[in-house]
């Protein structure tokens, strides 16, 4: 299978890939890891004028902590080094689990966090990690660059809000305030599959109490959700059997599943709640 | 004897095929060709170098892996223009003219294939497992290969395989 006809351009400065999107506006595309773009240039479901490789673009491929404990992600940081990072395990429990369930680890070795958050596929992974550790996405574009919340970054299926002219370069996770600890659980028929299930888990904790709680689903219902309500009910607590029961119990009540090839309505609903128990009792794996 | 050597559509005007320079199994190969041009069909149909499979097309199965500087990629989801200035080794590249390589050993001193389709894909990404982690246990190979499909459903066996390359490999290490 082909691609339809393009151009391709691979810049090495940022400043000429904003140019050229500058120019081509939305008939141009961002290519970093291409493993969601090419599967769909191939199939025609996407067909640009122009590709904007940014795989030779300096100083992206980043991960690490700045002097305020933020968490910072580049563009060009691949699943692969995520799932190999000390940084990772010993900073952000969350990011940890869910790294090695992305795609297949061949898979990993070129997809991007970024490109995936972009991607705005609403059975991603990693749109749920984001949401539930209140992260965001930073854009560059002609005028400078701007921070945009991954809670606003979405606007539909495979619909983000950037504007044509301008480059995500960064996730940013906030640095936090309090023990973190959580992790991502996801069932799944096989390796590679999308998420039957997918559940996020973000806490932190001082003095025993929670003192931030993140918790976002992947894969039951149109988009990823956000269990507000879960979360909410977490702060202030001590993370107990009864505390955790409401939790999980609220964020099964805001899933949304339809039953299809992969489980019942039902059976998914179920396992949203198995997740969050498992997720906030720290049997992770 | 092959009459038709390459049939190809007259480039696009408006799009300008790109000049890349790609070293394959150690051979430098200066290349023109469409940005649309995948890495598998460059192998494949440019090279002649049939080694690398195509299963799926779809990013699923793994046969076309190949290594993009030692890293194991699926090459039926890159472009070859973005091959350019890196090294791609496939499975032509693992042997030597009179030696094959341990992981190609592994395989078949282990009964690694029946069919061979999906050989070649779990044969690199086996190498790239061993080149970083030359003592994986049996959960480190199955994990490293969870990319690749074997519709023979020969796992049992390639697991086996390429942990006898890397006893092999050990041992070659000691004895230097």
């Amino acid at each position: 299978m082909y691609p339809t006809r393009f151009r391709y351009e691979a810049p090495r400065e940022l400043d000429e890939a904003l140019a050229l999107l500058r120019e081509h506006g939305d008939e141009a595309k961002v290519l970093a890891g291409g493993q969601s773009l090419v599967p769909l240039m191939k199939l025609r479901f996407a067909a640009p004028e122009l590709l904007v490789d940014i795989n030779n673009l300096p100083g992206l491929d980043h991960h690490e902590v700045d002097a305020d404990g933020n968490l910072h992600v580049g563009a060009l940081c691949r699943h692969a080094t995520l799932e190999r990072s000390d940084l990772l395990r010993e900073k952000q429990p969350t990011m940890a689990a869910a790294a090695p369930l992305i795609a297949d680890p061949i898979v990993r070795n070129r997809g991007t966090l970024v490109g995936s958050l972009c991607h705005a596929d609403p059975q991603g992974d990693w749109a749920s990690v984001v949401l539930a550790l209140d992260g965001s996405i930073v854009a560059a574009g002609p005028g400078g660059r701007r921070s945009i919340p991954a809670r606003d970054f979405v606007l539909g299926p495979f619909q983000n809000a950037l504007a044509p002219d301008e480059i995500a370069v960064e996730a940013v996770i906030p640095a936090p305030r309090g023990t973190p600890s959580g992790g991502y659980l996801k069932l799944e028929r096989r390796v590679g599959d999308f998420a039957t299930v997918g559940v996020a888990v973000a806490v932190e904790t001082t003095d025993g109490r929670v003192t931030r709680a993140g918790i976002a689903l992947t894969g039951v219902g149109g988009a990823t959700i956000d269990c507000a309500d879960a979360a909410e009910a977490l702060l202030g607590r001590p993370l107990d059997g009864d505390t955790i029961e409401e939790a999980a119990t609220l964020a099964a009540r805001d899933a949304r599943p339809k039953s299809d090839h992969r489980g019942s309505a039902q059976y998914k609903r179920h396992m949203v709640h198995t997740f969050v128990v498992r997720a906030l009792e720290g049997t992770t794996r | 004897m092959t009459i038709v050597h390459e049939v190809r559509d007259e480039p696009a005007h408006d799009v300008p095929e790109r000049r890349i320079t790609v070293t394959v199994n150690g051979t430098r190969k200066v290349i023109e060709c469409e940005p649309r041009l995948l890495l598998s069909h460059l192998l494949r149909q440019g090279l002649r170098l049939t080694g690398t499979h195509m299963g799926c097309d779809t990013t699923n199965c793994g046969a076309c892996t190949v290594l993009v500087d030692g890293t194991p990629v699926k090459s039926c989801t890159m472009l070859a223009v973005q091959a350019d200035g890196h090294e791609v080794t496939t499975v032509e590249g693992l042997a030597t003219a009179s030696e094959l390589h341990p992981v190609q050993e592994g395989f078949r001193e282990e009964h690694g294939l029946q069919c061979g389709f999906c050989t070649p894909g779990m044969m690199l990404a086996s190498k790239a497992l061993l080149d970083r982690n030359p003592d994986p246990s049996e959960e480190d190979v199955r994990w490293a290969l969870s990319g690749n499909l074997c519709r023979c459903t020969g796992y049992q066996n390639i697991v086996k395989s390429v942990l006898w390359a890397a006893a092999k490999l050990r041992s070659e290490r000691e004895d230097q």
